[in-house]
């Protein structure tokens, strides 16, 4: 590379602060207290996610989400929320049928992978009414990763030369060493995260098996954390293995029990995904107003999520999907 | 001779072309099912992830997401997307696939959008994803797709995922780590590489029952023909006996 080169910088907006010093005042003020953080959903939503927020959600798309919460931030109406979409799926149809979210970091939405695309998702993206920053899964990995390392941003060799690029908030900037030319990518310190996982204590101490995805990144660079776990573990668990820790409890602002939580989405080693559920919604996206009517029943007029579960084959089902994930179910 | 449809070709190609002991990215479907074929005929120590943090499992069944249970079942390695991107980035991964819904003549390809206002697309794709990591990151990149003059179009909406950029060396002046880039393209009626200097497209060898004619006619950009053009071997019997009986016994992707 010679001395004259050319930086570019792409062209959309930044719909967050990279600023390491403002989140280390952030951080400085938040709790580190080791205590019992159990709560319900309701009350975790309501206390930690404000309009106008930036969330992000763990686990892809429909693995490992933490669903109770997504439905409870369109069932309180939270609006102007701006949200990662880092293979965002169900967790994207959720947000865009609760008509929560007005910016949007791309990598990849409005898709559920080999199952295909959610029509009422793909129009609220056609629209113009949510405004697009394009970036890629491993961008958005490592501008996470920036925010858990306490940086401003990360250099990486991916994207530069593409629309992507292009649409992007990214910048070239050049190795201070080998004068090589890198893409910038801005740390993302998300206001809220929820994270679904499989075990944790009641201070938010959490154990995750399987891939982890961007999830102890996630944590870290957040400043406001809701835990949801299949099962409460006793303190005593954690310490007898602190080498699977994988969230420790100082990240965590909040903690709920929420067993088969991550439904219709698969959890590994526990229950397979919905596909016949997640079908149907795709289906009835088609028709706007059949949508709403569906969206209502299913999220905004259930009490909680277990009126959900119940609307959708309750214990059965669960266990039917158990059996899938098991590989033990008949075909 | 076997009787075969266009995808089964289309993945025999595909598999053929990751040689043992090499690593390769895959999505679902077509790609997935290409590298379990290659495990299963001539590369048993192929290396098959997922860019969720599935790395070298024993697949049950064909994933229905690159982050479901499925690509970590009994694997080697189930970590993170940072890992296997970083993996990608340090040079250790060789093969990844993409698709999208146009490639140009240097193999640029977009799964963004259709139309010319970014903030308000006629068509909108779900977006990059990993397939702009994977393609800047892995050494070779290969796509599985079905030919016709639209999706191979001289004027592409958005380039998602690089290819070779505008050809020539503008790749590596762009800042993408030298050595990478698209291997070959396989579709319905050929099979593609790309030209060591210009990096345009060029075809290496065209498919049982289309000939020069058919290949240029859906292709919307002229395409370059090696000096040598063979014909492309058919799939073997073994290659559909073990694709239909053990990859893909429920034809989810064969069957299309």
């Amino acid at each position: 590379m010679n001395k004259e080169v050319e930086l570019k910088q792409g062209q959309n907006q930044l719909f967050s602060d990279p600023d390491a010093d403002k989140a280390r005042e952030f951080f400085r003020s938040k709790s580190r207290a080791m205590v019992n953080k159990v709560t319900t959903v309701d009350e975790a939503v309501k206390r930690l996610v404000k309009d106008g927020d930036y969330i992000a959600i763990g686990g892809f798309g429909a693995n490992r989400i933490p669903t109770a919460v997504l439905h409870e931030i369109a069932r309180q109406g939270k609006k102007n929320l701006a949200f990662a979409g880092h293979t965002a799926t169900h967790d994207m149809q959720i947000l865009v049928g609760g008509e929560c979210i007005d910016r949007l970091d791309i990598a990849y939405v409005i898709g559920l992978e080999a199952r295909g695309l959610s029509p009422n998702a793909r129009r609220a993206v056609e629209s113009g009414k949510i405004k697009l920053t394009e970036w890629t899964n491993a961008t958005l990995s490592w501008r996470l990763k920036a925010a858990a390392m306490g940086l401003s941003y990360l250099p990486a060799r991916n994207i530069m030369g593409t629309d992507t690029f292009k649409y992007s908030a990214a910048k070239e900037v050049l190795c201070p060493f080998t004068n090589q030319k890198f893409a910038a990518f801005p740390a993302l310190y998300p206001d809220f995260a929820a994270i679904h996982v499989h075990e944790c204590d009641v201070y938010g101490n959490a154990h995750v098996f399987g891939s982890t995805v961007s999830d102890q990144d996630l944590a870290k660079a957040s400043k406001r954390v809701v835990i949801t776990t299949e099962r409460i573990i006793s303190n005593d668990e954690i310490r007898r293995q602190p080498t699977a820790t994988f969230i420790p409890f100082w990240c965590v602002d909040a903690v709920v029990e929420v067993p088969y939580g991550s439904y219709p989405g698969n959890m590994p080693y526990e229950y397979f995904s919905d596909e016949e559920h997640i079908r149907q919604w795709l289906k009835i996206e088609k028709d706007p107003e059949e949508f709403r009517k569906f969206f209502k029943k299913q999220i905004l007029d259930t009490k909680n999520f277990y009126e959900y579960l119940e609307l959708n084959g309750g214990i059965a089902r669960m266990l039917k999907l158990r059996a899938i994930e098991h590989l033990t179910h008949n075909r | 001779m076997a009787d075969y449809n266009a995808m089964e070709l289309m993945i025999c190609v595909a598999a053929r072309n990751l040689e043992n002991g090499a690593t390769v990215v895959v999505g679902t479907g077509a790609p997935c099912a290409a590298a379990m074929l290659s495990q299963k005929t001539h590369s048993p120590n192929l290396t098959i992830m997922f860019e969720a943090g599935g790395v070298a499992p024993i697949l049950p069944s064909m994933p229905i997401s690159v982050g479901d249970s499925r690509t970590f079942h009994k694997a080697i390695l189930a970590s993170s997307m940072p890992d296997i991107m970083e993996t990608c980035q340090r040079g250790m991964v060789d093969y990844t696939f993409l698709g999208g819904a146009q490639i140009d003549m240097y193999g640029n390809i977009n799964s963004t959008m259709i139309g010319a206002n970014h903030a308000k697309p006629k068509v909108r794709f779900p977006g990059s994803g990993g397939a702009n990591d994977l393609a800047s990151l892995c050494w070779r990149t290969m796509v599985m797709t079905p030919q016709d003059s639209k999706r191979f179009t001289d004027k592409i909406d958005f380039i998602t995922s690089p290819g070779y950029l505008s050809g020539g060396n503008s790749r590596y002046e762009a800042g993408l780590p030298k050595g990478t880039g698209p291997y070959r393209i396989i579709t319905n009626m050929a099979i593609m590489g790309f030209d060591d200097t210009s990096k345009r497209m060029k075809v290496l060898n065209i498919n049982p029952g289309y000939n020069r004619t058919d290949i240029q006619d859906n292709c919307g950009f002229e395409l370059l023909w090696a000096d040598r053009i063979t014909e492309t071997e058919p799939p073997h019997e073994e290659e559909l006996r073990i694709l239909r009986e053990e990859v893909d016994p429920h034809r989810y992707i064969i069957g299309r």
